[in-house]
Formats: structure tokens, sequence, C-alpha cells
């Protein structure tokens, strides 16, 4: 099977569902660049080269290049999804949420429920996240636990190009307002992606490895981390499972609990801030569920509460990595409680 | 004063201007009171005194074209041709609402009709018609699409935003700034530096000043943005200068007004009144099909209110639902 990077996998993504549907139209900030400008059309593709050359094949009618104005196109893409089109918006980085929510929690996400069921809104956002780019706090973080505490959100965080390419087509072919996540330090990570359309159904987690010790649930990038862990801990002598959920919205609650019965400890992986988010959320579920199941605490593994760091030292800090999952893999197993071992 | 040959509009057009405006203008009295008397759930924005900005803009509107309207959205939505009996039963909370309940009085929404939804935020319908006039456009329906805004949600940087998408997508699209002197209850005069027109001005947009009370100057400005934006001369903004009779929302002391504001208002420049005026004057209406008029709206919304108070509430089974289009 052919391998293909992040990036080429958005793209083809992008491509087919456009060549499929003429109601596909993306828009968004320089997604192909040089507009009114004297230089080169498609001048860009996008700020970091997704979306190139898909201007040259499908035109300016079909891929819209916007002023800088999130709440303008972002609002303009949720009124096309509800009257007939079905928009790509590119949020550039998701951290720009601040100046267009009110369009996506409030109107995109509630027009079906406030409508009584009768709108369809056919939207898909597609917005970088992550940290390790030394991009500092404002172009870094990773946000999605707030989308996914919206009510009539559905959001995806492909960890591979595999993933980014079956998801984004799902998420366009969903008529529901989806978030996608792209980790921006992934565009360059290459995967076996197959050069024909697929959809990965939202919900459907990936068990990326196997084992009887702990069960690691890790969300988008740090899928690969958690990986990189179980198979240093599989030398060890510590097998792991390793539970990629693929879409935060909706939760693949089934795999999750199945896995963490079998195993009896969890730990969970998360880029995002400590608090509310997808580690504490994965720790309720299965405090909740499958509390008598449980051998051990559930371990969280996260960025810690402060905004992300521009520093290269203090941003090495940050991320959650390898080493540090591996650590709370061995708390668990130890059995020792977090609390009484500080 | 008007003589006939000034009004473009079939008598028959006429006498369904009015009887909108009429029906708007029941609607809005009978949930006046209905609220006073602690009857309906929730907050509530009436439209009453504003009806002729409405329906002089959506006469020349059908299904194709679409809408956003505001908080105060019943007139829009009624001029639009959304179902009254359902909305009534919307504001109640029934089953049998035009949104099954879920919606209320500030999300009542027909995309069908290209209704595109009361909005309970201030300013996030204008976004929404540059999407809509975007769709029309692409799919080349020949569809226009009409914010209504406030005097309030003209402040609002989504509003200059979506001034400024419109004009460089070139979009078929009308914004309709609704300015009845007062956001919530701080005074327009105060807080509208400039004016919309020049606003509009500093976007290249095309800007029409009208009496809102005026319902044939309202129709005859709407008249010349929709025809523009239909034949991809792009977006107008037309400021209607109004008055709303009550509060801003249902409960408002309305103590910021000066004493006797409405009264005068009402007896001076009443949108009704002036119609009737205008189409009796110039006979091209007589008093008595108006009368008839009357009499049906209020013999209409009589029936809205007392089928809507009867009807049943939603039951839990609709707690879940209409949350998603699939399985989550």
């Amino acid at each position: 099977m052919p391998k293909k990077s992040y990036r080429q996998a958005i793209n083809e993504a992008l491509r087919q569902e456009m060549e499929r549907d003429e109601r596909v139209i993306i828009m968004g900030e320089d997604i192909a660049g040089g507009m009114g400008a004297p230089g080169e059309d498609d001048a860009w593709g996008g700020p970091l080269g997704i979306t190139k050359g898909l201007m040259t094949q499908f035109g300016r009618e079909r891929v819209l290049d916007t002023p800088i104005t999130e709440s303008g196109f972002i609002g303009a893409a949720v009124g096309a999804a509800a009257t007939g089109l079905r928009p790509v918006a590119e949020l550039m980085f998701v951290d720009f949420m601040g100046v267009c929510f009110d369009q996506i929690f409030n109107q995109a996400a509630k027009f079906k429920y406030m409508f009584g069921g009768k709108a369809v809104t056919p939207l898909t956002i597609r917005t970088m996240y992550g940290a390790g780019f030394r991009a500092a706090s404002q172009h870094s973080q990773c946000l999605y636990p707030l989308f996914t505490h919206i009510p009539g959100l559905k959001v995806a965080l492909p960890s591979n190009a595999y993933e980014a390419k079956g998801l984004l087509i799902q998420a366009i072919r969903d008529d529901d307002p989806v978030m996608f996540f792209e980790h921006k330090a992934m565009y360059d990570d290459e995967w076996e992606v197959p050069d024909e359309p697929y959809a990965i159904p939202f919900g459907e987690a990936a068990v990326t490895r196997e084992g009887d010790d702990v069960t690691i649930v890790a969300f988008g990038r740090m899928v690969n981390m958690a990986n990189e862990a179980a198979d240093n801990l599989a030398k060890q002598g510590v097998s792991c499972t390793v539970v990629d959920p693929r879409t935060t919205s909706p939760l693949d609650r089934d795999t999750i609990l199945e896995t963490a019965e079998e195993t009896g400890r969890v730990v969970v992986v998360d880029e995002a801030h400590p608090r509310c988010n997808m580690a504490t959320d994965v720790a309720a579920l299965v405090g909740q569920e499958i509390f008598g199941a449980l051998k051990a605490p559930v371990r969280m593994v996260t960025a810690p509460h402060c905004p992300v760091p521009f520093s290269p030292a203090l941003e090495d800090l940050y991320i959650p990595n390898a080493a540090k999952i591996e650590a709370a893999v061995h708390e668990v197993m130890s059995g020792v409680h977090a609390r009484a071992a500080e | 004063m008007a003589r006939e040959d000034d009004v473009q509009l079939s008598r028959d057009d006429l006498l369904n201007a009015y009887k909108r405006m009429r029906l708007i203008r029941e609607f809005e009295d009978a949930l006046h009171e209905e609220f006073s008397a602690g009857n309906i759930p929730g907050f509530v924005h009436l439209y009453a005194g504003e009806e002729a900005s409405g329906v002089g803009v959506c006469m020349h509107l059908d299904d194709r074209d679409a809408i956003a309207s505001t908080h105060r959205g019943h007139g829009h939505c009624i001029a639009k041709g959304c179902d009254e009996r359902a909305m009534m039963s919307e504001i109640y909370g029934r089953a049998d609402g035009l949104c099954g309940g879920k919606g209320g009085s500030m999300h009542i929404a027909d995309l069908s009709k290209g209704m595109m939804g009361a909005n309970g935020i201030v300013g996030g319908g204008p976004p929404l018609i540059c999407g809509a006039a975007l769709s029309a456009k692409q799919r080349k329906t020949g569809g226009v699409a009409v914010a209504f805004v406030g005097d309030g949600a003209s402040n609002q940087g989504t509003t200059f935003e979506s001034y400024n998408l419109a004009k460089v997508w070139n979009l078929p699209a009308i914004f309709v700034v609704e300015d009845n002197g007062y956001a919530e209850a701080t005074a327009s005069a105060w807080s509208v530096s400039g004016s919309q027109a020049k606003r509009a001005a500093g976007f290249d947009i095309p800007a029409i000043e009208v009496d809102g009370h005026d319902f044939f100057a309202v129709w005859e400005a709407a008249r010349e943005a929709i025809e523009r934006a239909r034949e991809g001369g792009g977006p107008t903004l037309i400021h209607c200068r109004l008055n709303r009779y009550y509060g801003h929302f249902e409960g408002d002391a309305v103590t910021y007004k000066a004493p006797g504001e409405v009264e005068k208002v009402k007896a001076e420049k009443d949108c009704l009144m002036l119609f009737r005026q205008r189409v009796t004057e110039a006979g091209l209406l007589d008093a008595e099909a108006l009368d008839q008029a009357d009499r049906e709206a209020k013999a209409r919304i009589d029936q809205c209110l007392s089928e809507a108070k009867a009807a049943p509430a939603p039951t839990e089974a609709a707690l879940l639902t209409d949350v998603y289009t699939s399985a989550y």
C-alpha cells in the first residue's frame, strides 16, 4: 500500500470528496493564497500547504480564499451548510476559536435541536492544534475538550494519515457539524493510505496494541507516544493495550470499558490541559462504570495547567511523552497510590 | 399625498401586505397580554410597531431566499411565511410547535420557508446570511439572503465582518438595520457612532435610509436592494428607523424612554395607520376591506392562542432527539 503523509492524506480526502460531490466547497485564509495579488495564484495552498493544488483543479468558486475574518467566514460556512452546500472551512489554528466560537457552538451546533430536527448542517471545520512547534501560547493549544463538551458537535482527532483521510471523508459526508483536528506536528508523518476513498465511522476506536496488563487510552498525536511507550514496556515485560478513540464526540465508550475491564489498569493520555479534558472524561467513565474491575487507580498523563510555553526548554517539559506514559504505567502496575507516593 | 400611480403593488398585494402586518400586530399584542398573565415561559421580545419593515422587505422574497432574524423575530417569521399557529405553539413550548417546543420564541425557524431562525445572539445572523447568499450564488438559484439586525447588532464585529465579506465575495446579501432607537435600554443615538449609511459607505456598500414606519418606503428600498442583489450587483444596507411599542423584553418597564414617547409614535406614525390612510385616500383599498382584515387577524390569533394553549407539551422522549442526524 502506498505511504502518504498526513498532509497528503488530508489533501487527497478533500480532492476526492470535491470530485464526488459538487456541493463540497472549501474556504479559509490563504487556502489557495494570492487572491487579488500580482504574483502566483495558489501561492500557498494553505499556510502549511495542505490544500495546495485544489484551487487549480476546482477553481476559485469552490476554493474560496477569505479575508482574515473568522467570525465572518466560519459563520458563512455555517449558513452555507444550512442552505444546501457542504462546506469545509479551515480555521487555521484552533486557538482562533476565540474570535468565532459563537458561530460554532451557538449556531451550527444547535440548529438541529433548536429547530426541532428540521435543520441539517453538514459543516466540517478543519483546524490545527497541538504543541511542539515553539509556537507559544496562542498557536499551540489542544482545546478539543471545549468542543467535545458541546452537544450537536462531533469531534475527530486523527492520529495518523490513514485515519486523517478516512475520518475527513466521514466528516464531509456527515450531516452534522464536525470539528476535525489536525496535529501540526504530524503533517509530515507517513502511513499506509489507500488511494481509493474510504470513510472511517465516528465513534469506533482503533486498538493499536493489545496487551494484558494495562490499557492506555490516548488521543490524537498522543496515540503515537502511547504506542512507543507500549513497545518499550513490552521489552520490559509489561504488555499494554492502546486504545485510539479517533473521535472524542461521539466517544467509543464500549471499547474503552471492555479493554479497561480486561486489564484492570488504566492510563489516559491527553495533550490537553488537565482540567475537564478527555483524560478526566475517560477516568470518570471508567470509575463510574467498572470501578469493581480496577486493580489500581486510573492515572492521567496530560499537559500541565499552564499556557503552552515558548522556550523549547519549557515546551519540551510541557508535552506528554513516552517516558511519562511509561512512568504512569509502572505506577499503576505497582499499585502505588499517587498521592501516597508523593 | 400618494396618488394611485405611485404605488406599483396590486390590490391583492396591498391587501396581503396589510393582512401580514395586522397579523403580526395581533400576534404580538396577544403575546403581550399572555405574558403579563404569566402564561408564557421564558424570554419574549415583541415586534409590535416594526411590522412595516419585515413585511416591506419579505414581500419581495420567496422560498429560495433566506432571512436571518433576531431575538425580536416573530414578525420576520410571519412575514417570511412561517405558520403562525405552529409559531404560537412553539412560544408556549408545545410539542406541535414549529420547532417541537425545543426552540421557543428566540429560535423559531423554518428552513423550508428560508427562515434561518430568530437568534438569541445579537449579531449572530449576518455571517449566516453571507453563507446562505454564497450557497444561492454557487447553486445558481437566483436567491438572495437578508439579515435583519437591530441597532444593537449594528455595533457587533460579526456585522462588520459580514459587510466586508459580502462585499469582497460580491454576495446577493441585504442587511436591514432595524433601528428602533434602543439596544435594550441604551439609546442608539449614544451607542452608534457615525451612521449606518456611512458605515456601509466605508465598505463601498450602497445604503438606503428609510422611515421604517412607512411600508411603501421600505418596500421600495427593498425592491431596489433585492433587484441589485439578484442581478449580481452585491450587497445593500437598508437603514430603517422605526419604533418598538413594548419593552426590550416582556417585563421591561421601559423607564428609559421619555414619558409619552411611544404614545406619540402610535398616534402619529403607526405603520398600520399610515398604510390605511394612504391606501384609502388613494382609493386603492376601501376601509371595509381593511376592517375585514382586522377582524380576520384577530380571529386567527384567538384561534392560534386557544389551540396552542390546549396543545400537549413535549414528552420525555423528545429530550434527546434531534441533537445529531445520525446515531450518537
